[in-house]
């Protein structure tokens, strides 16, 4: 099992208010699976991504990642889990402005002790980087910038691939672009991929979809 | 992986030279100051420590009469005989035409092992030593400042000795002194024989001295010193308000890699630990710099600095600086430690940050109204402490901490008294435009305080020190005026001329007024006493600061003694307590008298008490009173008619141009400081905007869309830094003021013994707000250019970052 969580839930508290956002969440996900996570606004979706990335921590319930419990574990634990086992697509990209192209998609696999020129020269042709390799983030459009921090992710080679509306913030051919060439490599390394997404268009083009609804899944 | 965070970290700094450099140049600019003080401050008490370890001083008893004078060199003779392990020292000033020494004479034969300097004992040049016309050993420097000087014996250059003396045979210095027959003092060889003859059967009126641990001097010149080193250590803080702005606003800037960081698996103590690493490699690069920086200071400032202390202390320094390992050692330390505190509040606030924390910079920008007020209660806590020392702290000490506290809080008041003057603006004005712009002044408060405190101190530091020493100005040229009434002082060659000078004078001038005196200790201190004649003179001009109503007449009755206000408060004395002189009289106190510019004590009595107590003292100097007009033609008459050199003439003016040279070079360092310490806190105004100008643009972009030009809002820009200088200003006047009663009436009562009338300069104040204009101006000049000139397509990017 990849992803397996059990009876998880979340709540924030605002001033004297309790809010539940996730409740009794169970979710299982085998490695090479893609699974849709759909709902409304607010509804804990990313709060969910992050808890099983191990950004934050659940309130009850158990996670485990890749056979590692994250219920329990320290932080050291958890930055290990996110550098070694764990790929994180962002919304807003998140890249590091201070470094070009070349070093951003390099940047995790380094961090992980696993730096793979080769790979990474594949990557950005597969990515439509390569020519972009020395230019700064800033110098970069959108589709650019999400797609260096896709390439970033899958240069780690991941087990889990957890994406927060990866193709939030692009136009609908530019976001189903990306999308297609993030299955496709997601495919190739046979990891999994949780993908948070509005769309029900995108979400369908995944093997599985989930709602969230109420803080719980359907 | 922690290569490669840690390559990140620093790639920031290549994508941001700018702001590098402001944390650099900040740290470079605080370590200099800091070090460069240090460097003259090591300096000098190596000088000092040389100076005690000369001939064994520091180790050696010694003999010497009780009342401080010279004693016959028979006595030496008689306690050689009774088998006393003695040697005689002579010692005394030379001066001539301007240049000035300090000689000993000392017997090479018997003198103790470790008292006789090295160049004397290798030097194979021993008959030249001790045979006429005689060998002076002398530090490099000071042999090369007499080069061609009349009257001194061969001079040799040799290590080791302090600068400002020289060493030469007993016999040659005894002449050169006018001393034949005479010793200052008998060294004692540690080991004595045993079975010798008491000493109060062989020499009654001796007694023992111990080893002098510690120089007068460095004694003497501590206050100096600490003085110096407050103005290091303010320049130093001013320098810190830079790092810490520089290194908030990087961690403020870097906020979203930190979160990228962390979320891509770097641990947060990792995180944390690399920071910490990043902020030392910067500091010691800093550091370098900065060390470097100090020591063009300190070699600029050493030779204002060797001025002051002889003009005001007679400690001689030497005039070429070295590099001491502890120095810059300190330094480097200092800059480490310094940029530590600075990051310490950024490392601390990323360590407590949750990891899914808003990653947008904030750049202080958005601190809430709560930061002020905690920063109004610590700076209200500031001040508490300061009124407690005011009221309870004694000494150097207490008014240090006392000017520390009050200009901190100060500095911390200021953003919460600024903020409080914007709101009050905001609520008056009427139309858009302004209330859009004390607004936003308003907003940009939190990320300008630190450089606007850092413009706070320098300004405040600029008015209270300006005003003491304006103050002190004042004083003192209208204490020259009180003290040199006599119009042309004559110094004769001997005792025998003297005595024919004085029956050439005295038919041809209005009075001839003995300027007598002998040097002896007076209630456990080295003093001066003079003795002065019953003149007019005196009573007319002398600057007294309480006396008896019949003081003058008291003196020349041989009832009394006045003291200067240096000895007075230094004792605590008051009138009528007794004054014990060097000998055993005692003279009760009838009046006190400033003396500015003098470290000792001095002691004044009637010239014919001071004749009845010294009969041997020296009697060869004379004040002149006469017609001013005819002061040139006595001057040549003296010349070519009696004989005296044109050298052992000086007239009021030259004295007085010689008293104010030395008063302004006195604080020509101070005045450094001052400049310097202003140009940080304009650099730190200008890396403040200019950083800051590159995270205006959300602010900027929707007024610059709803219809105000580029160039109006860079106007704008510049009003506001200008504004905010001008502001600063205002509330540093009365800061300055009470900094410089404090400096007036605390500090340099402690550190000189004497106390000055406080004048206030407002002159002066439109000045210094012309040049905090300026300093905002120029800070602001680049960014607000840059704003002018920024292309459209920048601005409407924040509305395409925006989607």
């Amino acid at each position: 099992m990849l992803l397996s969580l059990q009876s998880v839930g979340k709540a924030y508290v605002s001033g004297s208010t309790r809010v539940e956002v996730l409740r009794g969440i169970d979710l299982a996900m085998n490695a090479g699976e893609t699974v849709a996570l759909t709902g409304e606004s607010g509804s804990g979706k990313s709060t969910l991504l992050h808890l099983c990335a191990g950004l934050d921590r659940a309130e009850s319930g158990r996670i485990e990642v890749a056979g590692r419990d994250l219920t329990r574990a320290d932080d050291a634990t958890l930055a290990a889990l996110r550098r070694d086992a764990v790929g994180l697509v962002f919304q807003q990209f998140n890249l590091i402005p201070s470094l070009s192209v070349a070093a951003n998609l390099a940047f995790q696999a380094r961090l992980k002790g696993s730096d793979d020129p080769g790979r990474i020269a594949t990557l950005a042709g597969r990515l439509g980087l390569a020519d972009l390799m020395h230019r700064y983030p800033e110098q970069l459009s959108g589709g650019q910038q999400q797609r260096v921090a896709i390439g970033r992710t899958l240069a780690a080679r991941p087990a889990l691939i957890l994406a927060d509306e990866p193709t939030g913030n692009l136009d609908e051919a530019t976001g189903d672009a990306v999308l297609d060439l993030m299955l496709e490599l997601v495919a190739e390394a046979g990891a999994g991929l949780l993908m948070v997404t509005h769309s029900p268009r995108l979400a369908a083009r995944l093997s599985r979809r989930v709602h969230l609804s109420g803080g719980r899944l359907a | 992986m922690r290569r490669t965070a840690l390559s990140a970290l620093l790639s920031h700094w290549r994508r941001h030279p700018l702001q590098l450099a402001s944390l650099l140049m900040g740290l470079a600019l605080a370590t200099a100051l800091w070090s460069g003080v240090q460097a003259i401050n090591a300096e000098a008490r190596a000088s000092y420590d040389r100076a005690a370890q000369v001939l064994g001083q520091d180790q050696l008893e010694s003999l010497a009469a009780a009342d401080g004078q010279r004693l016959p060199q028979e006595v030496f003779v008689a306690l050689r005989r009774a088998g006393w392990l003695v040697s005689p020292l002579v010692e005394g000033r030379w001066s001539h035409a301007g240049r000035s020494v300090q000689v000993y004479g000392i017997d090479p034969f018997t003198a103790p092992a470790g008292a006789l300097p090295p160049p004397v004992s290798e030097s194979g040049e021993i008959t030249d030593f001790i045979t006429s016309p005689g060998l002076a050993f002398g530090a490099p420097e000071t042999v090369a400042e007499l080069d061609g000087a009349e009257g001194l014996p061969r001079l040799a250059a040799a290590e080791g000795i302090a600068p400002g003396m020289l060493i030469m045979d007993i016999g040659i210095a005894q002449a050169l002194m006018r001393a034949e027959g005479q010793v200052s003092r008998l060294l004692l060889a540690p080991d004595q024989p045993l079975g010798r003859t008491p000493l109060e059967q062989v020499a009654p009126g001796l007694e023992r001295r111990a080893p002098q641990e510690t120089a007068d001097v460095a004694e003497l010149t501590g206050s100096f010193h600490l003085n110096l080193t407050a103005f290091g250590f303010l320049s130093f803080a001013v320098g810190l308000f830079i790092v810490h702005s520089a290194i908030g606003l990087a961690f403020e800037q870097r906020r979203p890699m930190f979160r990228t960081l962390r979320a891509l698996g770097l641990p947060l103590r990792t995180l944390v630990g690399l920071l910490a690493v990043e902020v030392m490699l910067l500091a010691l690069v800093a550091g370098l710099i900065g060390i470097g920086l100090g020591y063009v200071i300190a070699a600029a400032l050493l030779p204002d600095v060797a001025a002051t202390l002889r003009g005001l202390y007679g400690a001689t320094l030497s005039g070429s600086l070295s590099l001491r390992p502890e120095w810059w050692l300190g330094g480097l330390a200092i800059a480490l430690v310094g940029a530590g505190v600075a990051a310490a509040q950024s490392l601390w606030r990323l360590w407590r940050l949750p990891l899914l924390a808003p990653a947008q910079p904030r750049a202080w920008a958005m601190a809430s109204a709560r930061g002020f007020a905690g920063l109004a209660a610590l700076a209200a806590g500031l001040a508490v402490v300061a009124v407690i020392a005011g009221v309870y702290g004694r000494g150097i000490v207490g008014g240090f901490v006392l000017l520390g506290a009050l200009l901190l809080s100060a500095a911390l008041a200021l953003p919460g008294a600024l903020a409080l003057a914007l709101a009050g603006a905001e609520r008056l004005a009427r139309r858009a435009l302004p209330q859009w712009f004390w607004a936003d002044t308003r907003q940009q408060l939190p990320g300008l305080s630190l450089a606007l405190m850092a413009l706070m101190l320098a300004l405040s530091a600029n008015i209270g020190v300006g005003t003491m020493v304006a103050s002190f100005r004042i004083t003192f040229t209208k204490w020259l005026d009180q003290r040199l009434p006599s119009e042309l002082y004559v110094t004769a060659r001997t005792e025998e001329e003297a005595t024919r000078l004085r029956a050439w004078l005295e038919p041809q001038v209005d009075a001839l007024l003995p300027i007598w005196r002998v040097e002896g200790p007076v209630l456990g201190q080295t003093a001066e006493i003079y003795g002065v004649a019953d003149h007019r003179t005196y009573s007319d001009n002398w600057p007294m600061l309480l006396a008896d109503p019949d003081v003058w007449a008291r003196l020349a009755r041989a009832e009394g003694a006045i003291v200067n206000e240096q000895l007075w408060r230094r004792e605590g004395l008051s009138l009528g307590d007794p004054v014990p002189l060097p000998g055993g009289a005692v003279r009760p106190l009838v009046g006190v008298y400033s003396d500015y510019g003098n470290p000792r004590g001095q002691v004044i009595i009637g010239v014919a008490d001071l004749v009845a107590q010294f009969p041997d003292l020296d009697r060869r100097r004379h004040a002149i009173r006469t017609d001013p007009a005819a002061v040139a033609d006595l001057r040549t008459a003296l010349v070519q008619d009696f004989g005296l050199p044109a050298d052992n003439m000086i007239d009021q003016q030259a004295v007085k141009d010689i008293s104010l040279k030395v008063f302004e070079r006195t604080f020509a360092v101070t005045a450094a400081l001052n400049v310097l310490t202003m140009g940080v806190a304009g650099f730190a105004m200008f890396t403040s905007l200019l950083t800051l100008s590159s995270m205006r643009l959300p602010q900027l972009a929707p007024v610059w869309a709803l219809g105000l030009t580029r160039a109006a809002l860079a106007r704008l820009e510049l009003i506001r830094a200008m504004l905010l200088a001008a502001l600063t200003m205002m509330l540093a006047v009365p800061v300055g003021l009470i900094l410089a009663w404090v400096l007036l009436a605390v500090v340099n009562v402690a550190a000189f013994g004497w106390r000055l009338p406080m004048h206030v300069f407002p002159a002066d104040w439109l000045w210094l707000a012309v040049l905090a204009l300026a300093a905002g101006g120029l800070a602001a000049a680049w960014p607000a250019w840059r704003l002018a000139r920024i292309e459209p397509a920048t601005l409407v990017k924040v509305f395409a970052d925006e989607r």
